[in-house]
């Protein structure tokens, strides 16, 4: 049995999984029945100076069958008062003292910030969490997101935080952000404990084709919503890599985005976090989802051999590396494998009209074995290995497990990267790559 | 035990529903988000008339059944029919390599019936006649999904096609011989009213040879298309078969599309003669309408049997039984003239493989009404009176260019049941379409494309035609 336990920048929890600042983590209630299923921490709904919200407040993109592989919301901070959220807050550390429950803040003024992390820390908080994400709504009053793009602001607002903060301070940032290591260093800088990462990007989910109005629909009128949910888990993993790759940033990572299962967990840890954030998959299945991601990580880390969470944590980080670190000379070649090819010839269409055109269908006359569902006359693809340029997409669209393999193949030359190619061709080491026909 | 009405109509229909239920707009798209969309597709290649499957399947996922019924129509105007009564397991799903990846195809019947029904039961129009007609005249005997077939692409070819039927409603076997609660004849009554909407005029109750003659017919008329499928059924040959209980099962399901289903009356004790896919029609649908026994009589074995075991197995589920084995004898009459039994003997396959009888195996078996199902003659006296100079083929189907239709005779098209012996609905009407390119060919000179599929127009390589060329069939699973 692996340990999943968490010390993360000081703050302790039974696992890494957290129940992310939103909708299931506005009241106590939801707090015991999260910690009841198995969640290991509660990051409470943004807690900050009174709000009105607005009817309807969600909406979602549908993929096919797929339902809720995006989602997005208007929804404000908490609408219940401050002293409400911070009495359920010691009313739940009462009960579940093992547990993390992290308060997030969001207000305006120094001495704003001042009562609000005071009042935290006195509620018994682990933690306390800075929103700087929100892209609708607390923006437009100079909060949220507003803060998160401008490193100075960050920078002041977190210096005020950091004077009066008695419990470790993480600072939550915004996707939405040319380069997110900008405002993530700007924490570091202002004494910050840790970061998490990626709060909502902004969006339209859809636009309901009778109406012509956006969803989610307001008396007529849209707005710009916070996306979120299994589609913004790229780009989540994107911008946690690249903190966790910046010596200059070096905090603990709070990852969020789009994590739903084990899976997405083991690879959020492999990019450099240590604790998880979840919101979206339980508003779509309710807290038991934990069930699976506590057990699915417990069997991976067992099967990997690893003892805590932090001998996986940041594994990946370093075999992402700058484009032009890349081996020219590294190829590989798609192979078929014709005794589970079902002979929907999705690889050939894709190669020929999206990509470089080195599948042919030839008869299957001319092959022994065909595979099984074929029928008679039925074109077989082959893959012409001398023009496949290893670029995956067949094996992307082919509907059937390990159907088709990109494998490795010799061709006998060194590894070469862009950067010494562009050196040797300057000294004259080396001829040009001949362009592609 | 006798020959009576046995249920009320309640009963009658609730028994004569629910063979492939429709789906519901939600059960349609998940359905139709099953389709690989598939380069080239083996369903296309599966389907006689060659419809752009994967095409149709996803304008249901994205929410377009109008669009999709066009793609199905255009490519088989019977489509509604077609897609409650092709045996799909044997044709398109058959070929679904979703069967082969998850071992349940794709629904394809069932989601073209979706497209289908939308349009037909919103009355939207999707098929269309050129407004500029090229004046020729096509004269089309038999309504049948080869007529209609025919009719419905001469039209959209923007010819005048008109179809003479002797009998009182069009659609032939579309409209009477299809058991019932595969589909209602109002299936294919809609269907005919959106083909006459092409401009196509229908005859009924004209009877060619006898209402008006050949000869006048290849006068006023540029071309003639002969679809007038089988005749009846073949005769058992045996004492009894004049008696009234004894019925050519093609007629017994002709009343059911014709009389009110509470009205049919059926035996307690039917007796199916024959093993095809008419023999289980006309015993599941006696059992539906209160048979207490029904029993196929079949003189070979199982595996002998032309009925598709789908069909097989829709007749055991229904509570049919089997003698196989065993030949008809007689059909023993009792004191008021009415069927009281069977003589019953063994069979065992011959050294030619020809079942023969097992000396002293005789038996009496229970019976109270017989229906025939041992195949339907072709028609070729009607056909030589006809047309007498018609070249026929050995087995008495109707010799003809098999790309174009075209006959032997002067100006005349043939497709259907009529020439290719008997086979689905679909192949009919994908004869009738084939035969109405022919004739536009014959009569405008310019050649009528054969489909390819779709996604293949462009592309270099290995030929993949549609179904509508040369369609394969796949073996049941």
């Amino acid at each position: 049995m692996a340990d999943l336990s968490i010390n993360f920048a000081g703050i302790s929890s039974p696992n890494p999984f957290w129940v992310a600042s939103g909708p299931p983590a506005n009241s106590a209630y939801q707090a015991h029945r999260a910690f009841e299923a198995g969640w290991g921490g509660v990051v409470w709904k943004t807690i900050g100076e009174p709000i009105v919200n607005v009817a309807s407040r969600y909406s979602a993109l549908n993929v096919g069958q797929a339902q809720i592989v995006g989602f997005n919301n208007i929804e404000l901070i908490t609408d219940r008062s401050p002293e409400t959220n911070f009495r359920e807050i010691a009313e739940v550390k009462k009960r579940w003292p093992n547990h993390a429950v992290i308060a997030s803040l969001m207000v305006d003024t120094r001495e704003q910030w001042h009562e609000y992390v005071k009042r935290s820390a006195d509620s018994g908080a682990d933690g306390i969490e800075l929103n700087y994400g929100c892209p609708h709504g607390m923006c437009e009053r100079g909060m949220g997101s507003a803060v998160g793009q401008q490193p100075k602001v960050l920078e002041e607002i977190t210096g005020w935080v950091m004077e009066v903060a008695t419990i470790p301070v993480i600072v939550k940032l915004t996707p939405n952000i040319t380069d997110v290591t900008a405002p993530a260093r700007a924490a570091r800088r202002a004494g910050a404990d840790a970061i998490s990462l990626i709060n909502t990007i902004n969006s339209i989910t859809n636009v309901n084709l009778d109406t012509l109005v956006p969803e989610p629909y307001v008396a007529g009128q849209s707005t710009h919503g916070g996306y979120c949910g299994p589609a913004v888990k790229p780009i989540a993993m994107n911008m946690v890599q690249s903190c966790a790759a910046d010596p200059d940033v070096g905090l603990p990572i709070s990852g969020i985005g789009g994590i739903g299962t084990w899976r997405d967990a083991a690879e959020f840890i492999a990019l450099g976090s240590t604790s998880l954030q979840v919101c979206t998959a339980i508003m779509h299945r309710g807290f038991r989802i934990v069930e699976d991601m506590i057990e699915g990580l417990n069997d991976y880390l067992d099967s990997k051999g690893f003892e805590t969470i932090y001998d996986l944590s940041g594994k990946s980080v370093a075999s992402v590396q700058n484009w032009n670190t890349l081996d020219l000379h590294y190829q590989r070649v798609a192979r078929i494998d014709y005794e589970k090819c079902i002979g929907c010839n999705l690889c050939y269409i894709a190669c020929e009209d999206g990509a470089h055109q080195c599948i042919d269908l030839i008869s299957p006359d001319e092959r022994h074995g065909i595979g099984p569902g074929r029928l008679p006359g039925k074109p077989v693809p082959q893959v012409r290995e001398e023009d496949c340029v290893g670029c995956n997409l067949c094996s992307l669209v082919c509907p059937v497990e390990d159907c088709i393999n990109m494998t490795p193949i010799s061709n006998g030359k060194e590894p070469l990267t862009w950067k010494q190619y562009e050196e040797r061709l300057a000294k004259g080491e080396m001829a040009s790559i001949p362009p592609h026909p | 035990m006798a020959v009576g009405i046995k249920l009320n109509p309640a009963q009658a229909e609730e028994n004569m529903t629910g063979y492939k239920p429709p789906f519901s707009k939600q059960e349609a798209i998940i359905e139709a988000n099953r389709c690989l969309f598939c380069f080239d597709a083996p369903c296309i290649m599966a389907c006689p008339t060659g419809i752009d499957i994967p095409s149709f399947i996803k304008k249901i996922a994205s929410g377009s059944p109008v669009a999709s019924a066009r793609t199905i129509l255009r490519a088989n105007p019977l489509g509604a029919s077609c897609a409650q009564v092709c045996p799909t397991n044997v044709l398109c799903e058959g070929a679904c390599v979703v069967l082969t990846r998850e071992g349940d195809p794709v629904k394809i019947g069932r989601l073209q019936r979706y497209a289908t029904d939308h349009v037909y039961s919103n009355h939207i129009d999707v098929l269309e006649a050129p407004a500029e007609k090229s004046g020729k005249k096509v004269a089309i005997i038999g309504s049948g999904p080869a007529g209609l077939g025919c009719a419905a692409e001469l039209a959209q070819l923007g010819h005048e096609a008109v179809i003479f039927e002797k009998e009182e409603l069009p659609g032939g076997l579309n409209t009477y011989g299809i058991a019932y609660y595969k589909m209602t004849p109002a299936i294919s009554l809609g269907e005919i009213e959106m083909i006459k909407g092409l401009g196509v005029e229908i005859r009924c109750g004209v009877q060619v040879g006898i209402d008006i003659s050949t000869s006048q017919l290849k006068e006023d008329f540029d071309a003639v298309f002969l679809g007038i499928g089988l005749g009846k059924s073949h005769q058992l040959n045996v004492p009894g078969e004049d008696l009234p209980e004894v019925i050519d099962a093609l007629d017994f399901i002709a009343q059911i599309h014709s009389d009110p289903l509470h009205e049919v009356p059926v035996g307690d004790n039917v007796a199916v003669i024959g093993c095809g896919n008419t023999a289980i029609d006309a015993l599941t649908q006696s059992k539906r309408l209160g048979a207490n026994i029904t029993t196929i009589i079949y003189r070979r074995g199982e595996t002998d049997m032309p009925a598709y075991d789908f069909e097989f197995d829709l007749a055991k589920t229904d509570g049919g039984e089997f003698l196989f084995h065993t030949l008809l004898k007689e059909v023993v009459a009792n004191d008021e003239g009415r069927v009281s039994s069977l003589v019953l003997q063994k069979s065992q396959p011959g050294p030619n493989g020809r079942p023969e009888a097992i000396a002293g195996s005789e038996f009496s078996f229970p019976c109270d009404m017989v229906l025939k199902a041992v195949g339907s003659k072709k028609q070729v006296e009607m056909l030589s009176s006809l047309f007498p100079d018609m070249e026929m083929n050995a087995n008495g189907t109707v010799k003809l260019d098999p790309a174009t239709g075209q006959t032997s005779v002067e100006k005349v098209f043939c497709g259907g049941d009529c020439a290719n012996g008997g086979r689905e609905v679909v192949n009919a009407v994908a004869e009738g379409i084939k035969g109405a390119r022919g004739i536009h060919s014959y009569l405008s000179g310019a050649s009528a494309e054969s489909p390819v599929q779709p996604s293949r127009l462009g592309v270099d390589g290995a030929p993949s035609g549609s179904g509508f060329i040369n369609p394969i069939r796949v073996t049941e699973q």
